[in-house]
């Protein structure tokens, strides 16, 4: 691993990113990153966070038409409330802020003490679950199915909504309505090797792969023998359709875990497109990239939003952050 | 009777034990979780010696309300609010009597785990702490080893039962077979009270 030792490795990355980015506000110490014009008059604010591991996501989507503000955690570990309560007062304007919390036990326990702790702060909060991924059963015995790929959809769109003036509410409800909207499905090809474990987090034999794979090396549905990138985004693009059931056009996100070539990423996207074809459904746009990573995991998700016109036109508006950028 | 310097030297005991023990948690964390149990639990309770040593409560109650607020500030996770929750609502539970009698702890831990139960809409059975917390406030209604046992089998017990709760239960079945790492710490923590209370001269 290219680290120097594991206790530094996300303070380490901050340092860098600050280096690399100065359009951002890195508070290392702390642990926020703030797009260094907040707060935004007049402007909702948006505040999300998680375990590190998943760069780009989510420090790398702070700026304009995106985050207000990322708060990362530990590797794979949820934000303390301290650093959201932090970030949420850097950049609320008085418009209120909206946490976008991925559904994992941690993310879930933490940003909801943060927002009692910054609503007695006086900043109005309101919280977007994301959940998305079916390849966990929604039901009285699993935590309920894991944020992933979606995240990125939310995020865009309800960013680029409070770019334009959108009201907190209505920001909210935006990205209440594109997480209902998106379904994923993750494929692991190897194993995570996490710095303070420092050897792979589970064990996956050469030769096979996972499928259904969460975004921190959960195992997923079931372990197979190695398959086709044509077999895999068969598999998983019906294992999405046959829960999201599209009547309309969709965004499509082809997303790699960390360390699948974009060469194969690509490739892995023309059998999606493919499958999509077959099945009729229209893609809208398409987004292929490492944007959701599970550190040094080999594979790739699949993530399919039905849109509308509006939130094809909020996908569009322009962006500005490290990782997403375009139309400015 | 317990008085501020009991709950500290159970807190120190606790971060010694997590210490010695971080790597096993890990281990088994790995296993069904995303292997960091180990090192989160000892940062949050390096904090918590450190916060104690800076500036010493003067209160059993405030001892474990100034470690639960640490937890939540440095752990993250789930066990950061659960743990973090445990520890502050018992410490409330307490009072602020200057000490309290080892039924009053029993009773004050719990009001705290049923804290967490709360929280983590968790219930027994559920492969979680609880599995661990709740037999274990039972038991030290008894006595101190009792809890220790209590929370040791409650832990050793969570092997054969399908996690419903946490990362864990995405794995459905193939949770069965492991031991909650959550479970495996809340038994250092019962542990670490017994071992604290014999270096008081027996069990009382």
């Amino acid at each position: 691993m290219l680290i120097n030792v594991p206790e530094t490795v996300v303070a380490d990355g901050l340092r860098g990113m600050a280096a690399a980015h100065p359009e951002l506000t890195v508070d290392v110490e702390n642990r926020v990153v703030v797009r260094r014009d907040a707060p935004v008059a007049g402007k909702v604010a948006l505040v999300s966070g998680g375990g590190s591991g998943h760069e780009p996501l989510h420090a790398g989507f702070v700026g304009p038409g995106m985050l207000s503000a990322a708060c990362p955690g530990e590797v794979f570990t949820s934000p303390v409330p301290d650093q959201m309560v932090r970030a949420a007062a850097a950049v609320d304007s008085g418009e209120g802020v909206l946490f976008v919390v991925k559904n994992y036990t941690g993310d879930v326990l933490n940003f909801e003490m943060a927002a009692e702790l910054a609503d007695e702060e006086g900043v109005r909060v309101a919280q977007v679950l994301v959940n998305d991924d079916v390849a966990v059963t929604d039901s009285l015995y699993t935590a309920g199915r894991r944020g992933t790929g979606a995240t990125l959809f939310v995020e865009k769109i309800a960013g680029a909504a409070a770019e334009e003036g959108a009201p907190l509410d209505r920001v909210a409800a935006l990205a209440r309505q594109v997480n209902e909207a998106s379904r994923s499905f993750g494929v692991a090809l190897t194993s995570v090797t996490t710095p303070a474990k420092g050897s792979p987090t589970f064990d996956l034999p050469p030769g096979e792969l996972e499928l259904g794979v969460g975004i921190h090396g959960e195992p997923g549905r079931e372990r197979r023998a190695m398959m086709t990138a044509r077999e895999i985004a068969d598999f998983a693009v019906d294992a999405v359709l046959e829960d999201l059931r599209p009547h309309g056009p969709v965004l499509a996100l082809v997303n790699g875990m960390g360390a699948t070539p974009l060469l194969e990423l690509y490739g892995f996207n023309a059998e999606v497109q493919r499958v999509l074809s077959e099945r009729g459904v229209v893609v809208a746009r398409t987004l292929v990239g490492n944007y959701v990573t599970s550190l040094d995991m080999a594979g790739a998700s699949v993530t399919l939003c039905q849109v509308d016109e509006e939130l094809v036109r909020l996908w569009d508006a322009p962006v500005q952050t490290p990782a997403l950028r375009w139309g400015r | 009777m317990l008085d501020a310097d009991f709950f500290h030297r159970w807190m120190t005991a606790t971060a010694a034990l997590v210490d010695r023990e971080a790597a096993h948690l890990t281990e088994l964390d790995s296993a069904i979780g995303d292997a960091d149990h180990g090192s989160n639990l000892q940062r949050g309770f390096a904090a918590v010696s450190a916060a104690l040593e800076k500036e010493p409560p003067q209160t059993p109650g405030a001892v474990l309300m100034l470690a639960g607020r640490q937890l939540i500030s440095t752990v993250g996770g789930a066990s950061g609010p659960l743990y973090g929750t445990l520890l502050r609502r018992t410490g409330k539970a307490l009072g602020d009597g200057a000490a309290v009698t080892p039924g009053e702890l029993a009773q004050a831990l719990g009001a705290g785990v049923a804290a967490v139960a709360q929280l983590g809409g968790a219930q027994a059975g559920d492969k979680t702490m609880l599995d661990a917390l709740l037999p274990a406030a039972e038991a030290l209604g008894t006595s101190f080893d009792a809890g220790r046992e209590a929370a040791r089998a409650g832990a050793v017990a969570t092997v054969p039962l399908q996690a419903r709760k946490g990362r864990a239960s995405y794995l459905g079945e193939r949770s069965i077979g492991h031991q909650d790492p959550g479970a495996a710490s809340s038994a250092l923590l019962i542990e670490a009270l017994a071992e604290t209370a014999a270096s008081d001269g027996g069990d009382a």
